[in-house]
């Protein structure tokens, strides 16, 4: 299907469609079994400038947006959602200073990040904060020119590889969620350490860790926005990344389908090619059908975003939401097309079906996006009235 | 450092097939690459530039499609291209080709170090540079699969042979064909490629290099194509199979019967 991309954008996509074929390719098996973090991927990205799409030109970034961000996290997925998330992440990590950061700080942060010579990461969950983000226990207390902080965030993708760090902290407990707020933590500060790298089903070049703080001290100018902004902060970085994970499904699911359809070809049972059963025709229609649909969304969402637009939850979740299902699917069967063959780690789609699951689960579990748009749809409607 | 890079757009490995009939390569249809030791050399050239400053200027001889290639090399950081493309170039051999680019080179005058790849996967002859060092009576290495260190006024490299690597050093300015285990070429940068997009690429013709035309195109060329053709498909083999010593026994057999 045509997107009608600008030049600038194919050029993007071209780009990050090489790296993933010619740099990524030959180490996405190897990294999943080892579980290492590609960081060849992300330094070809850096000096291919492809960190900086999404970000200001003032800023050394090439002034695209979410849409841009998406292109090229797609392209990564498709050859390995785990390198498409270390990417992803780390814009999801600079998004609040991109949104709320004030000049110093985005002056201070963005050109490095831009450049790729440092990643960033997003510390929002807890132990006991996962859909329930309101349930953050951490704390930042205020003293003299720092802030001080206490507490353990849980899962945090690009932990121990990142050098900057956002993080959601309460300055206020009494006020619950609404004494909420994010700071900047560059790694290496004192009281500052990192939990295990966690074990994983799948994206597992990908490192998750929990990142620690014990009396953590960091200058008071690392707050971002103002103290109370917290949740605000949070969210509005979530709504904006959402579609870059509905890429990573888009991209996939993409992945997924064209091994399929090449190995369709390929297989002979019964003296024919599989690809001649209407079954596995009708199979990989659908699967076709419902990778375009969902990169159609994820796109359309995308723009809406970069048109300036800040009514976008909705749609945001919507994109997050349908891609992903669909790339669980369409994961799914691609191993149903492969037979016995899908099932073993010799053959790419057996990791691909692992993971997909994640992108159901994290940074808002399909559930949450559901309850997103229910809200959205219900508030509408009673607005009408 | 100022460096030049030749290149040659060639049709893409494993897709090119040969006309029975005519004996000439097919190649519509064939996607055209650039051949793969001249990324190499491109990827050389740039990283003596990021080490010790200085400019990449690539050139090619070729049809106007070339200037696809060159503008290729732009993307992965080149400073400069030219496009040599003419009528009265076509049909060149290696000899008429080298001396072509040889007038290029001096047109352009001041420079450091010439690179080329090791050779063209479409004519393999390993020629073009060598006569190009000649022509321009310059020093040349071939096969160089190491680029060891940039002293005042020479380079040391290192340079494959059958059997084995030889270290040389050689004096500036001078000529090096490189192999694909020199470097790994680098991916385009965004920023480069905006640039190559939009860059100026000027095309030199036989007049701009001030060539003689009776050195130039098929009137230069000492050799001439007779015929290409496909090795004949041997169809008389034979594949063995079961245990290895009735298969020993028969291929004895095989033998003795032909001696
Ligand atoms: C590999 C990985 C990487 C991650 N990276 C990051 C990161 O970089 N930064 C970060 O901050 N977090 C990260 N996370 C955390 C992730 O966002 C959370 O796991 C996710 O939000 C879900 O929280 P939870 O796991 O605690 O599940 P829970 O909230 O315990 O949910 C359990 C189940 O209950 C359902 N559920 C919960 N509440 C409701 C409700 N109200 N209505 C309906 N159903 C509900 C959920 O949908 C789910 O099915 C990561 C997690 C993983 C596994
Ligand atoms: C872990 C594991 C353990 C196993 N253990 C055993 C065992 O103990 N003993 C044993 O004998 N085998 C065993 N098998 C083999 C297993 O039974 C086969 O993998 C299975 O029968 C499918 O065959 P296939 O993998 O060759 O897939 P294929 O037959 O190649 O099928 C590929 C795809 O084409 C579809 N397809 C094929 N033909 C048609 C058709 N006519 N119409 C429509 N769709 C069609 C299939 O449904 C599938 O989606 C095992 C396999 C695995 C992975």
């Amino acid at each position: 299907m045509n997107y009608f991309l600008t030049e600038e954008q194919q050029m993007i996509k071209d780009l990050a469609a090489k790296i993933a074929v010619e740099k990524a390719v030959p180490l996405v098996a190897e990294l999943d079994e080892k579980e290492e973090f590609p960081w060849e991927v992300m330094k070809t990205l850096a000096s291919s400038d492809l960190f900086g799409v999404y970000l200001p030109e003032e800023y050394g970034g090439f002034g695209g947006g979410v849409f841009e961000l998406c292109l090229v996290t797609e392209e990564l997925s498709k050859v390995c959602c785990g390198m498409g998330v270390c990417y992803a992440a780390s814009a999801l990590g600079t998004l609040p200073i991109l949104l709320f950061g004030n000049d110093a700080q985005k002056q201070k942060y963005l050109p490095d990040i831009a450049a790729g010579k440092k990643l960033a990461a997003f510390g929002l969950t807890e132990a006991n904060a996962g859909s329930d983000a309101g349930a953050v226990a951490t704390t930042a207390v205020r003293d003299g020119e720092s802030y001080v902080l206490n507490g353990t965030k849980q899962w945090i993708t690009n932990a121990g590889e990142a050098e900057v760090y956002t993080v959601i902290a309460l300055t206020d407990k009494s006020k619950g969620i609404r004494g909420a707020s994010v700071f900047i933590v560059e790694k290496d500060t004192p009281g500052f350490t990192f939990g295990k790298k966690e074990k994983k089903m799948g994206i597992r070049c990908s490192a998750t860790r929990e990142l620690i703080f014990q009396d953590c001290r960091i200058p008071k100018e690392n707050i971002i926005g103002r103290e109370g902004m917290g949740f605000i902060v949070a969210m509005k970085t979530l709504d904006r990344a959402r579609p870059g994970v509905a890429s990573q499904g888009v991209g996939l699911a993409q992945g997924a389908l064209d091994h399929a359809t090449r190995y369709s070809r390929e297989r002979v049972q019964f003296g024919q090619a599989i690809s001649s059963f209407q079954a596995i025709q009708h199979m990989l229609a659908d699967m076709a059908a419902q990778t375009e649909a969902a990169r159609a969304l994820t796109y359309a969402a995308a723009r809406m975003i970069d048109s300036g637009d800040d009514n976008i939850s909705r749609e945001a979740a919507m994109s997050k939401l349908f891609a992903t299902d669909v790339c669980m699917r369409v994961t799914t069967d691609a191993v149903q097309i492969f037979g016995g063959y899908g099932y073993m780690r010799e053959y790419p789609v057996e990791k691909m079906m692992r993971d997909a699951k994640i992108l159901q689960i994290y940074e808002g579990t399909n559930q949450i996006q559901r309850n997103v748009i229910g809200l959205a749809l219900i508030k509408e409607s009673a607005k009408k009235k | 450092m100022n460096i030049i890079v030749c290149i040659k757009q060639v049709p893409d490995t494993g897709s090119v097939k040969i006309d029975p009939t005519t004996n000439t390569l097919i190649r519509s249809g064939v996607p055209s690459i650039i051949n793969p030791f001249d990324l190499n050399a491109v990827e050389a050239g740039l990283s003596l530039k990021d080490e010790y400053g200085g400019r990449v200027n690539v050139i090619t001889m070729g049809p106007p499609q070339a200037e696809e290639a060159l503008r290729n090399t732009i993307a992965m950081g080149a400073d400069n291209a030219c496009l040599l493309s003419d009528r009265a170039f076509a049909g060149a051999d290696t000899l008429a080709t080298s001396y072509t680019l040889s007038m290029a080179v001096k047109k352009i005058g001041d420079f450091d170090l010439i690179l080329c790849g090791k050779q063209a996967i479409d004519g393999d002859t390993a020629q073009v540079g060598p006569e190009l060092a000649e022509i321009l009576g310059i020093p040349q290495v071939t096969n160089v699969s190491k680029l060891i260190e940039v002293k005042e006024t020479t380079i040391v490299v290192e340079k494959e042979l059958e059997d084995g690597c030889e270290i040389v050093e050689v004096e500036r300015p001078c000529l090096l064909t490189v192999t694909k285990q020199v470097n790994n070429p680098r991916i385009p940068s965004l920023k480069n490629s905006m640039r190559a997009k939009k860059a100026e690429i000027p095309v030199w013709k036989a007049a701009d290099i001030d060539a003689d035309e009776a050195r130039i195109g098929l009137k230069g060329s000492a050799t001439q194509v007779v015929k290409i053709f496909e090795p004949l498909k041997r169809t008389d083999s034979r594949i063995l199979q079961g245990d290895v010593d009735e298969m020993m026994t028969e291929l004895v057999g095989e033998l003795r019967k032909r001696v």
